[in-house]
């Protein structure tokens, strides 16, 4: 009894139904072997031309929420981004917010990677489906994307009353000024890493002091630096006095002066490698002796037994390069006010001291220092965790890029990774 | 001769059946084959063709018929085409250096001893039971700074001080040689399992030196083994990804065409130039792939 023309529930299915009825597909040609293929390629080629280039009218629309009926959400996660109990079975805040709220979380940490993650989603999001995951912690400048193609929700402030612990510093990004759809989870330090005693050994000094200090002969063949760009580029376009939060100062012409430079200090051997998170491999077995790097991965490698305490990090005074993961609720998630309840949970000051304590990157929560004063004394003294007002004004926010100039920087960034 | 003659007028009537039902089996691979080969192939050249989006964000495509695209691959990427390609060669002949030998010695010498012969044989393929990913990890901690390999290179001054073995095309090809020789060996293996030794007496018995016994009989009788081990082995390395790099054993230096697709794939979001270079890739090693086996003379292979 079902009206034929009625189209499937499924949105994608929809969508080819749709798209079949406007070029009038008989059956006989849909079967013509070839010919069907063609026209179901042709289907296949027209998904990702048709992915809405920020216009209001193709985004796709938030789901319906579920979140009063089913008391569950999936938050896929950074690897290492949670605390961990001592013997590594539980995840102690994570598990206090299921009794305290009553929410299942299934958490997933196959977050990997941002443009791979987005590669894999961003069909979907275009159409407006569930992606199975209702939460997500991407970096802003691809929390940025999301947000301008539409396939972020909108969240209800109402539900997170403990907004007002989000520090200052942390509003005003250009594509969500009060954040409206994403909140921070934690904050990122760019800056130099180095190797306390094979420093030493090959220049004599005791710790780099500027980032020209990484281009010293001495070092040739054993400086790292990160292969996301905004790290990378900005901490080397500060040392050179561009200020990178600043359109006009950090224009495209700056931008292609520093990536020559980049380029340069590759073929002189001055820079070994362009690395993403593995990079903390060639720092453990001594490959490395310096580089530009995460703070994070610093504290996480003086804290393990093999390389206790054998490297410092430091900003320089230049500056170094701040950035955070942000909560993202995508598109087509059900139970954004559950993921709501769990943004709230994490923004009280004492789970956060808690939680920064364990993953060693800056809490983006006003008053978690406080608590962390009364939890372990020692660590909140840690400028990496819990940086002093001095410390932050030395980190400076890549600027964001309009979406032309996203191609064009990073398409010469990667022409540096391909060493073209 | 009664059954013969018996059969021979029913063969004949059931003809139209048979093919048919030889019609129906196939159907389950031809629908395969053009679900899951033609489909996406000819997807790959249509995205291979479009164009930006006009004013359009990052990796926004429209469908189109931009032929241009190869030309502006093939200008942006010869060198690291180049490179796969020379790199694939290279590691190539070493595996059939190496596997030669292994394979003759398992096929040929330990035949009177099967024991042994599955010892070696399980020898040959243990690796392929941890993960590849694993192995060039293990390797990447091999090559590294303070490894006693790059140690013992400096020590014997075979290393300068300053020097180091990561990121090098030695190491990058001495990875995918490694990676790649189990293709190699097993299909040698199998060639050389059958060759007849009596053939190898008789060249010593009409005063054939043992080196003329080898390039005359056993190499022209392994030609089968060879063929398919090589292509086995360079058809993957062209492609592979890994090995080279950054995060493993590679560097800038070292990017192959698998490295460079990725990145434009995943990273810049370019699908029309990643589809380029994959229909690029795919044609050259049909190309190179048909120029070698018509050398080298193995049509019936095919």
């Amino acid at each position: 009894m079902k009206d034929p023309n009625s189209l499937p529930k499924d949105p994608m299915m929809a969508e080819l139904v749709k798209m079949a009825r406007r070029q009038q597909l008989t059956r006989r040609t849909a079967l013509a072997g070839a010919a069907g293929t063609v026209t179901a390629l042709g289907l296949a080629a027209c998904a990702p031309a048709s992915e809405p280039g920020g216009t209001a009218s193709e985004a796709p629309t938030a789901a319906v929420d579920v979140s009063d009926t089913e008391k569950v959400l999936t938050w896929d996660n950074w690897t290492e981004y949670m605390d961990l109990s001592d013997d590594e079975t539980s995840r102690p805040t994570l598990e206090r917010f299921e009794v305290q709220s009553g929410i299942k979380v299934e958490y997933l940490e196959t977050y990997l990677d941002n443009d791979e993650y987005f590669a894999i989603v961003k069909d979907q999001l275009a159409l407006g489906q569930d992606i199975g995951v209702d939460v997500i912690c991407p970096t802003e400048w691809m929390a940025a994307r999301y947000v301008s193609n539409g396939y972020a929700q909108k969240l209800d402030a109402a539900n997170i009353p403990n907004k007002a612990n989000l520090a200052p510093a942390y509003l005003g990004a250009s594509y969500d000024p009060n954040r409206d759809f994403t909140m921070p989870y934690q904050g990122i330090l760019g800056g130099i890493a180095y190797n306390k005693q094979l420093y030493k050994e090959l220049t004599g000094k005791d710790s780099p002091e500027t980032v020209e200090d990484l281009w010293a002969d001495e070092l040739n063949g054993r400086v790292v630096v990160l292969s996301e760009m905004r790290d990378t580029v900005g901490v080397i376009a500060l040392s050179e006095g561009i200020d990178i939060s600043s359109e006009s100062s950090f224009n495209e012409d700056a931008y292609m002066n520093i990536i020559d430079r980049v380029e340069g200090l590759y073929a002189d051997g001055k820079i070994r490698n362009i690395e993403g998170n593995e990079y903390t491999k060639g720092f453990r077995n001594g490959d490395y002796v310096a580089g530009i790097v995460w703070s994070g991965d610093v504290v996480q490698m003086n804290f393990s037994k093999r390389t206790k305490d054998m490297f410092g990090f430091f900003l320089p005074e230049s500056g170094g390069t701040i950035s955070s993961d942000v909560f993202t609720v995508p598109i087509g998630a059900t139970h954004k006010k559950n993921v709501e309840q769990l943004i709230n949970y994490y923004y009280d000051p004492v789970n956060a001291a808690e939680l920064a304590k364990w993953v060693n990157y800056i809490t983006p929560v006003a008053g978690a220092y406080e608590e962390a004063v009364k939890l372990d004394p020692a660590l909140a003294e840690n400028n990496l965790i819990f940086p002093s007002a001095d410390f932050l004004t030395r980190t400076h926010a890549f600027r964001a890029l309009n979406s032309q100039e996203e191609q064009t920087f990073s398409t010469a960034w990667q022409r540096i990774l391909l060493g073209a | 001769m009664a059954q013969v003659a018996t059969r021979a007028p029913r063969s004949a009537a059931g003809q139209p059946k048979k093919s048919r039902i030889v019609l129906l089996l196939l159907l389950p691979g031809m629908i395969y084959l053009g679900l899951f080969f033609i489909t996406p192939f000819a997807s790959l050249i249509t995205t291979s063709l479009q164009a930006p989006v006009l004013g359009g964000g990052i990796g926004q495509y429209q469908p189109g018929l931009e032929f241009g695209n190869y030309g502006f691959v093939v200008n942006e990427y010869m060198e690291q085409i180049v490179r796969s390609f020379v790199y694939a060669t290279i590691a190539t002949l070493l595996a059939l250096a190496f596997s030669y030998p292994i394979a003759y010695f398992i096929g040929v010498r330990a035949r009177k001893h099967p024991v042994l012969q599955g010892l070696m044989l399980t020898l040959v393929i243990a690796p392929f039971f941890i993960s590849f990913l694993l192995r060039t990890f293990a390797w990447k901690e091999l090559f590294g700074q303070d490894s006693w390999i790059s140690n013992l290179l400096r020590d014997s001054a075979i290393l300068a001080q300053d020097q180091y073995l990561l990121g090098t095309p030695i190491v990058v090809i001495f990875g995918l040689t490694y990676n790649f020789i189990p293709f190699m060996t097993l299909p040698l293996y199998t060639n050389l399992e059958r060759l007849d030794t009596s053939l190898l007496e008789a060249g010593s018995d009409l005063y054939a030196k043992p080196t003329s016994t080898f390039w005359k009989v056993t190499f022209p009788l392994s030609l089968p083994g060879i063929t398919s081990g090589t292509l086995l082995t360079f058809i993957p390395i062209a492609g592979d990804y890994v090995t080279a790099s950054r995060s493993f054993l590679g560097s800038p230096n070292t990017a192959m065409l698998g490295n460079v697709i990725e990145s434009n794939y995943l990273r810049i979001q370019d699908y029309p130039s990643a589809s380029a270079l994959s229909v690029m890739l795919m044609a050259a090693i049909v190309v190179l792939v048909s120029i070698y086996i018509r050398r080298t003379g193995t049509e019936d292979l095919l």
